[in-house]
């Protein structure tokens, strides 16, 4: 009788312990511990990206499979106006936002950077264009730029009688890109400003003690004390911000789905327009590859181009 | 160098009354000034959007007889059109799932990896650390059409599961990410001295990394939450029946119709839909910022 149940109870002893021992032994917690975020990437990002890069080189449409047909698709767009004008479009609405929102977004951290009452509040205010949803905050803009009933309009003819006419904000290309970078810019200020001001708080106040006892004027202080100093951090944040503008999709999607005339069409948006809603997998998989030079250039251009130079003064300073 | 600090030291001690009111309306033009522009500007799109919500139509309209700043008869009717009328609600409890899905999925997945890679160092981990990092700088309008593909194969085209699980793929990188951080400023002397108490490697997670970093797994957490309540594209691409929509897409998809647009329910909507993210803001602002600012200084 002992004899058998000395064996099982030995087992029951050693089995807990053998589960805590496998939870232990380090290469097993680390596999176990990585499993699911590198499972979730690998299938949702790694693979797709991939299979993004192969869908280009085929005819694939919704509901066919496709076969592979080399370069054509980029062929294709090579020779299609309305890409070329995506491709401008996109280069202009991140230049202009780009600049828009980081001269705006320092100066505003700047002005953040003062004392005065009610700081944190207003910090709190600041950042609202950001956590709202961006479409929703789209469907607002669209509603200011409502071609009868726009509140600019309004206060443009009828409170400050500076124009007779209501502004055509959306009907015709230009306007309806420059509105469009304008709510890019809206929405993208409370972000860089709030990024920014985090790294001027670090830059200590004895440097602007030591230049203002050398009397450096106060563009000087900024000039010389302020830009070097937050180099790194503005290199960060405008990598960050280029990334995501150049392949914005929802103002644009929200506010005019390319239009008048496809003229505010980003490559991100007629990806779209090509890829989901006209069926042609492939075409918009090429459309959205054709986005990848443009960041991999605008990352390292900004990413080096910045970080270059705090490199160069970190060395003449050390 | 004597000689500049001195003198403006000394014209201002001269005349010291001018001297004051002249920097306190430097100060105002200087300061309070433009930040009232920017706090006016930032901001008037919300109450624009406040406005109209509650506006009825007639006033909504006609701007000659109504100041348009103001209602003079404010009304429910549009968000009674929204929540009675609509599949409003629905759309925001499809919303709220999927929100709270994929932060729980993304925040245990995050956690184990973030713990993995600062705290179990093993070779090669800062090299998985940057690989997670760079996840997160492939913006998701190059990866839709591939996904939309891979959800049809996983038979999950229209359904909210789908986007609970491909939203990580931009939650993950930013969670880990921030944990690594939070990870990075607990003593590591706190485990050894647990090792030596003979705990095993979770029991040191669950009983004193986790509850050191539990700032940092708020953080991550209503990041989450906003990020992936904000979603707008794979929400877009992925589903197609007008019950399993997220707010932000039924929105703009199903009550967008025609050629007169309703604008007082349009807003409405959009206040709805934002207010959420505004009540869970507000309640944590501090962790916002310094999520937010933390991520970037990292």
């Amino acid at each position: 009788m002992s004899v058998t149940t000395l064996p099982t109870l030995a087992l029951a002893r050693r089995q807990p312990s053998w589960l805590v021992r496998l939870f232990d032994y380090k290469p097993f917690l680390i596999v176990m511990c990585l499993a699911p975020a590198i499972g979730l990437l690998a299938v949702f990002l790694t693979y797709p990206l991939g299979l993004g890069i192969w869908l280009a080189f085929t005819d694939t449409t919704i509901g066919r499979r496709g076969v592979f047909v080399g370069f054509e698709n980029f062929q294709y767009l090579l020779t299609d106006p309305l890409w070329w004008n995506a491709v401008f479009y996109s280069v202009v609405y991140t230049a202009i936002a780009t600049f828009g929102k980081f001269a705006l977004g320092f100066w505003l951290a700047l002005l953040l950077n003062n004392h005065f009452p009610f700081k944190s509040l207003l910090r709190a205010i600041i950042l609202m264009p950001w956590i709202v949803p961006t479409v929703l905050s789209a469907l607002a803009f669209w509603w200011i730029y409502d071609p009868q009933f726009s509140i600019i309009s309004y206060l443009l003819v009828d409170v400050l009688h500076w124009r007779t006419t209501n502004v055509d904000f959306l009907g015709s290309p230009w306007p309806a890109r420059f509105s469009l970078i304008a709510a890019n810019i809206w929405r993208g200020i409370p972000f860089v400003a709030i990024s920014l001001l985090a790294g001027l708080q670090t830059i200590s106040p004895s440097l602007y003690e030591a230049a203002m006892l050398d009397g450096a004027s106060a563009w000087q202080r900024f000039r010389y004390i302020t830009f070097p100093m937050m180099m790194p951090i503005l290199a960060i944040v405008m990598t960050f911000s280029i990334i995501f503008t150049f392949t914005d999709f929802q103002l644009v999607y929200a506010i005019t789905r390319g239009g008048p005339v496809n003229s505010t069409h980003l490559l991100a948006t007629l990806a779209f327009q090509r890829g989901i809603a006209g069926g042609e997998l492939g075409e918009g998989a090429a459309i959205a590859v054709s986005m990848i030079p443009f960041l991999v250039f605008a990352t390292l251009f900004s990413y080096f181009g910045l970080a270059r130079r705090k490199w160069q003064q970190g060395e003449s300073n050390d | 160098m004597t000689d500049t600090a001195a003198q403006p030291a000394a014209v201002a001690t001269t005349p010291p009354d001018t001297m004051a009111w002249d920097s306190g309306l430097r100060r105002l033009m200087m300061i309070y000034l433009p930040l009232g522009c920017f706090v006016l500007i930032l901001l008037f799109p919300f109450y624009w959007m406040a406005i109209t919500s509650f506006k009825p139509n007639a006033e909504l309209m006609n701007y000659k007889e109504h100041n348009p700043f103001w209602i003079s008869s404010p009304t429910l009717a549009h968000i009674k059109h929204l929540l009675f009328n609509t599949a409003y609600p629905r759309w925001l409890w499809t919303t709220m799932l999927v929100a709270i899905g994929s932060t729980t999925l993304s925040l245990i997945a995050s956690t184990l990896a973030a713990y993995a890679i600062e705290r179990l160092r093993f070779r090669g981990s800062p090299y998985v650390g940057l690989g997670i990092y760079l996840a997160y700088l492939v913006p998701p309008s190059i990866l839709f059409i591939p996904l939309a593909t891979v959800v049809v194969q996983f038979g999950l085209f229209d359904s909210p599961l789908a986007l609970i699980l491909v939203y990580p793929t931009f939650l993950v990188p930013f969670c880990t990410w921030l944990l690594i951080g939070y990870f990075k400023s607990i003593p590591y002397e706190l485990e050894e001295c647990a090792l030596v108490d003979g705990a095993t490697r979770l029991q040191i997670l669950r009983r004193i990394t986790l509850p050191l970093a539990v700032p940092g797994l708020i953080s991550a957490g209503i990041f989450s939450f906003t990020l992936s309540w904000n979603e707008f594209i794979y929400a877009l691409a992925f589903i197609q029946s007008g019950a399993n929509k997220t707010v932000p897409v039924a929105i703009l998809t199903e009550l967008v119709t025609g050629d007169v647009y309703q604008w007082g329910a349009l807003m409405a909507g959009s206040l709805l839909g934002s207010l959420p993210v505004a009540i869970f803001y507000s309640l944590f602002v501090d962790y916002y910022v310094s999520s937010l600012t933390g991520a970037v200084k990292e």
